[in-house]
């Protein structure tokens, strides 16, 4: 994909006139070039290879007369004599519109999908401008995923960026594909996900039959008609991995700002992403931050991730659901670490969950979702809502402790109230959380929540007030004998 | 140091001594030449663009600048021209209830558009626009008549700015002189309204965000600042004009303290800075602080806030602004007398701009990659915190108190922020993230946390004269109970006798029904210093009950869970009027119920 074809892009040559310099040093994704008065910090550039080929180049830095770009098409067969470097006068730009909608595109925004040339709306800079929040409107409308475990505990809502935090091998990709699949706002008055709904996908280094994945799944239930993928994967070229992600967003943008629509974009995989970042840090000798990566990669984070949100007066919505792979497993690991530091929330997945069979592997405990609170309530799911999601936490927390105690003094050593939360924390994880492939509205994962704690005291419900008690815990018991019956 | 009086603005004044041009960029950080009387910390405007920036080395004949917007497209050879003055805050009436960015720009008059309030959401590039109002009329009260001596920081007159709050006008520091000219009712900022030795004083004036204003003397903190937060108040108290840092790893409850700090401390003003953090998270404050009244005044609790917002996605070097421009809107409020809290939420991201900016400029980095000089900024932020008497003849008392939460990567309290913080704050809430993950919050930790204010004299004069005695019995349980915790850890419950199970009983009321407490409850999101210390008085005395009853021989477990102690956890949501007999009512109930066993 490093050649590029000039119709599919915003016509650069035209706009300036073409300017050969000098380079005169390429190391790693990067080139210095010499003779570089008219190029301006973090525009676009033209590498021209010896062999005639153009790949795209991003300036990082301009002093004196020297300017230090990075090669996105990567700088494999470049050498100083016989390259040139032509300047465009323009940041990254990228093509935004409804005719993306249904395309695949690499990931630089141009199509891969064989299908005609782009008719883009319009062409914008890919780095997009930080929202006001005073021009903000906080999320606050509860999207339903039909997973118990993020609706009852971790309640998504419209505008929310929110990682799913996997590792290799845990089924990361396939929740969010549930979750594009199968989100839907109640009340909205359509069961079905209706034509404002949008999804974009961006695969960042991602290999092929990840990517594989994710266009079956959404070829099948012929949702690609409302989904638009950028697609760069494990081979493709690594600088432009830092792309990827913000012509997604550029193009999510202007379907929800000026189209009105509710964009799901899912950034796959922020890893790949960081790592990147890396490479092209150590390539400029820059003084590393934990582990090697650069101590910028927070901000840099934050600039992709704050994209997401709602806007007053505006009636659509960017939500994020990044997926990220954690190196070995370590959540305080830097990648998730500035993530988690700047997402709304978190989804871990569990190995140990994943091995027990229990599906979808969510770990509750570390999970959060920030935006819950101004999601869930009466009016928007119900009144108990909040009360029996922190019954249970602490119910799960407090079995959990149990599990470990009892795996060192085993359970006769245990109360009474000690031996019913132990069994709860089992129940729960196989019964709650491991729902299977069925979808459960917000009604039935409540109930699953009150059948559950249904063998609790009411004096031991101490999260719950009397009154909630009352009215909805018989409730859940007579539908239960129902069932049963 | 004097304020300026006169109608300038390091921001917004054309023109000035000297101008270079651009040599090189990179990132927010720009190296010009030419500028030849260029001082430290001067404001400059880089590029055709015109972007504000701050000198912050000098070097030979190249001056290094960092850039509050972004700088993509600037080129080399562009211009750049030197205001001459530092980067300065617009101080007066006004300023409550608005929301600025990191540099003081007003962000609701730079989302407006074409009459749109939201007509702008984005914020673009190279908009000046002046912090205070400048057409707004306030209904001036002169304090002093022609002829009156004045020295700085006596008061000449007052502004009603809020239902709550007597915005206080004072003489400039650098003006003294005796009055010649007073003018009564409404005026514009930059109006005149006295004269002194024929100069005109206006409302508005400036100053520098680097320098801390100036103030007659400190005080000995002796008073808390009341938060209403159990575990703060009753473990571990901040002064007023004292420091508190909050640390934790991400998800433990950093902002949510913050922002209950924010809602109910009792506090004249609070200054709230959102460096570096969540978009949503001031917006969030923006919606609610206005629908929420202040539980002091009965005033929308907006109208005594002011909020600093350079959010994560913008500009780096402003994030390192946005610290100094709310730390000097704070000082000014306490220069009028009033107590001031300041909430920076987070001081790492602020820390983390400076090793940016400080990467790029490839100087010789400390600890992991921070430049040397972070422990020393650090300090001068913390330092400019306490509890003054102000300039002038009146004497007024006030006081900035500041709490800054750090965000150490991975949770880990070894790093340099989280060290270097903890050698300045007096008190230091320990957020945990294995509490947090329990569930348990505001997730303090009571083994690790302190506070060095000694504040006992005025809880026990305040609220009971045993305030402390209670406080050292609950410190005794909580730390037996953890000893006790480890040893079943190890052995089992079975392990212990039952006196020791009882420790165990009353450590988790303590932990569950007085230590929790949720951020999110209308009732106790807030808990008044009399509920407080009448909530450990129940658990006191069901921990009494329980001892005796199982020293009668009851069982522990049928003990502890007699239907009055389920009762315990519900403490929290009685309303304030009833608690006293509410309190006592369950306090007899359990003891009877223990009786009845036997
Ligand atoms: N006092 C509290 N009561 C109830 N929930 C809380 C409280 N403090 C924190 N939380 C929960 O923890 C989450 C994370 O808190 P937050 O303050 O955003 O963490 P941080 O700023 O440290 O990342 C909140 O969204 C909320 O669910
Ligand atoms: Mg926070």
């Amino acid at each position: 994909m490093t050649e590029r074809k000039a119709k599919d892009g915003p016509d650069f040559e035209r706009l300036f006139a073409v300017e050969h310099r000098t380079v005169s040093y390429v190391s790693g994704p990067l080139l210095v070039a010499e003779r570089a008065g008219d190029a301006g910090y973090d525009e676009m550039v033209d590498v021209v290879t010896p062999a005639g080929e153009t790949r795209r180049g991003q300036v990082l830095e301009v002093e004196g007369d020297k300017m230090v770009v990075q090669v996105l098409g990567g700088t494999r067969g470049l050498n100083r004599p016989g390259t040139t470097v032509r300047t465009t006068g323009e940041v990254a730009k990228t093509a935004v519109g409804p005719d993306l909608i249904g395309r695949i595109l690499d990931g630089s925004g141009h199509p891969v999908d064989g299908g005609p040339p782009l008719q883009p709306a319009a062409y914008q800079s890919v780095n997009g401008q930080p929202l006001n929040p005073y021009a903000r409107a906080h999320p606050s409308d509860f999207i339903e995923t039909g997973i118990s475990a993020i609706d009852g505990l971790n309640t998504l809502v419209r505008g929310q960026k929110l990682p799913i935090f996997g590792g290799f091998g845990l089924p990361a990709m396939e929740l969010a594909a549930q979750i594009a699949e199968s989100a839907r706002v109640p009340g909205s008055g359509n069961e079905e996900v209706t034509d404002d709904f949008v999804v974009v996908f961006a695969a960042i280094g991602v290999t092929h039959r990840e990517a594989a994945f994710f266009r079956r799944r959404f070829a099948g239930s012929a949702a690609l008609e409302r989904s638009i993928l950028f697609l760069n994967l494990a081979d493709d070229p690594t600088v432009e991995r830092l792309l990827t992600p913000r012509a997604a967003l550029t193009a999510a943008e202007y379907l929800a700002w000026e189209e009105g629509r509710h964009v799901l974009v899912i950034l796959a995989d922020v890893t790949n992403y960081c790592e990147a970042l890396r490479e092209v840090s150590a390539a400029r000798e820059e003084i590393p931050g934990r582990r090697g990566y650069p101590g910028y990669m927070y901000t840099d984070l934050a600039s992709l991730f704050e994209r997401a949100g709602r806007v007053r007066g505006r009636s659509g919505s960017v939500t994020q659901l990044m997926i990220l792979s954690m190196p070995d497993d370590d959540i305080t690991h830097p990648i998730p670490d500035l993530t988690g530091y700047i997402t709304e929330g978190q989804i871990v997945l569990s190995r140990e969950l994943d091995r027990r069979g229990i599906s979808p592997p969510i770990d509750v405990l570390p999970s959060l979702s920030r935006l819950m609170n101004a999601g869930v309530g009466a009016g928007k799911t119900r009144e108990d809502h909040r009360a029996v999601a922190d019954q249970l936490y602490a119910a799960f927390a407090r079995g959990k402790e149990l599990r470990s105690l009892v795996s060192i003094v085993g359970e006769q050593a245990l109360s009474e109230e000690d031996r019913r939360n132990l069994a709860f924390a089992e129940d729960f994880e196989e019964q709650f959380v491991g729902q299977g492939p069925n979808r459960r509205t917000m009604e039935e994962t409540l109930e699953t929540a009150w059948r559950l704690l249904d063998r609790f005291s009411s004096g031991e419900l101490k999260r719950i007030k009397p009154e909630l008690i009352e009215r909805y815990r018989s409730r859940a018991t007579v539908s239960a004998t129902q069932e049963e019956g | 140091m004097t304020e300026a009086v006169t109608p300038q603005t390091g921001l917004s004044r054309n023109g000035g001594p000297g101008a270079g041009s651009v040599w090189r960029v990179a990132g927010p950080v720009v190296v010009a030449t030419g500028l030849k009387e260029a001082r430290l910390y001067n404001v400059v405007y880089v590029g055709e663009a015109r972007l504000p920036g701050e000198v912050i080395r000098i070097d030979g004949k190249r001056t290094v600048i960092q850039v509050y917007e972004d700088t993509s497209g600037i080129r080399v050879g562009e211009p750049v021209q030197d205001t001459g003055a530092p980067l300065q805050v617009e101080l007066g009436p006004g300023l409550l209830g608005a929301i600025f960015d990191g540099t003081q720009r007003p962000l609701p008059a730079m989302a407006a558009s074409n009459g749109d309030p939201y007509g702008a959401p984005t914020i673009s590039r190279g908009v000046a626009i002046p912090a205070l109002d400048r057409e707004r009329l306030w209904d001036f009260v002169p304090a002093v008549s022609e002829g009156d001596e004045v020295v700085p920081g006596d008061l000449l007159g007052t502004v009603e700015e809020t239902e709550a709050l007597v915005h206080k006008v004072l003489v400039p520091h650098g003006v003294s002189g005796i009055v010649t000219g007073v003018t009564r009712g409404p005026a514009r900022v930059e109006e005149p309204v006295v004269r002194v030795n024929g100069e005109p004083v206006a409302m508005m004036r400036r100053w520098p965000v680097r320098e801390p204003r100036p103030t007659a003397r400190r005080l000995d903190p002796e008073v808390p600042l009341v938060t209403g937060q159990r575990v703060v108040d009753t473990l571990f108290p901040v002064a007023l004009g004292g420091t508190a840092t909050i640390p934790g790893g991400f998800g433990t409850g950093k902002t949510v303290l913050e922002q209950s700090l924010a809602r109910y401390s009792h506090a004249d003003v609070v200054v709230y800075v959102g460096c570096g953090e969540r978009g949503n998270e001031l917006t969030e404050v923006l919606e609610e602080f206005p629908e929420l009244v202040d539980p002091n005044t009965g005033a929308p609790l907006m109208q005594r806030t002011i909020l600093i917002a350079n959010t994560s996605n913008m500009p780096v070097a402003a994030r390192e602004a946005s610290i100094y421009t709310g730390i000097t809107l704070a000082e000014y409020f306490r220069d009028q007398g009033y107590d001031v809290a300041l909430m920076a939420d987070s001081t790492s991201r602020w820390g983390e701009a400076l090793r940016e900016v400080s990467g790029r400029l490839e100087e010789m980095p400390a600890e992991e990659g921070y430049p040397a000089y972070l422990s020393t900024r650090l300090a001068e932020f913390y330092e400019r915190a306490g509890s003054v008497v102000t300039l002038g003849k009146e004497g007024r008392e006030g006081s900035v108190t500041v709490v800054g939460a750090v965000s150490p990567p991975g949770g880990d309290f070894s790093e340099p922020i989280t060290q270097h913080t903890l050698r300045l704050a007096g008190t230091f809430w320990a957020l945990d993230t294995s509490l947090a993950r329990g569930r348990h919050f505001p997730a303090i930790n009571w083994g690790t946390s302190y506070t060095l204010y000694e504040l006992d004299a005025w809880f026990e004069r305040e609220v009971r004269e045993d305030w402390s005695e209670q406080r050292a019995w609950m410190q005794d349980l909580l730390q037996r109970e953890g000893s006790l915790l480890e040893i079943v850890q190890l052995l089992g419950a079975d392990a212990l006798a039952s006196p020791q199970r009882v420790v165990l009983a009353a450590g988790r009321l303590l932990r569950e029904d007085f230590l929790q407490q949720s951020a999110f409850d209308e009732v106790d999101a807030y808990c008044a210093l009399p509920k407080q210390y009448a909530m450990l008085r129940v658990i006191r005395a069901v921990h009494k009950a329980l001892s005796a009853a199982v020293e009668r021989g009851a069982p522990v477990e049928a003990a502890s869970s007699v239907p009055a102690a389920g009762e315990v956890g519900r403490m929290r949501y009685w309303p304030d009027d009833e608690f006293e007999e509410r309190a006592a009512a369950l306090i007899s109930r359990v003891e009877r119920e223990m009786e009845e066993l036997g």
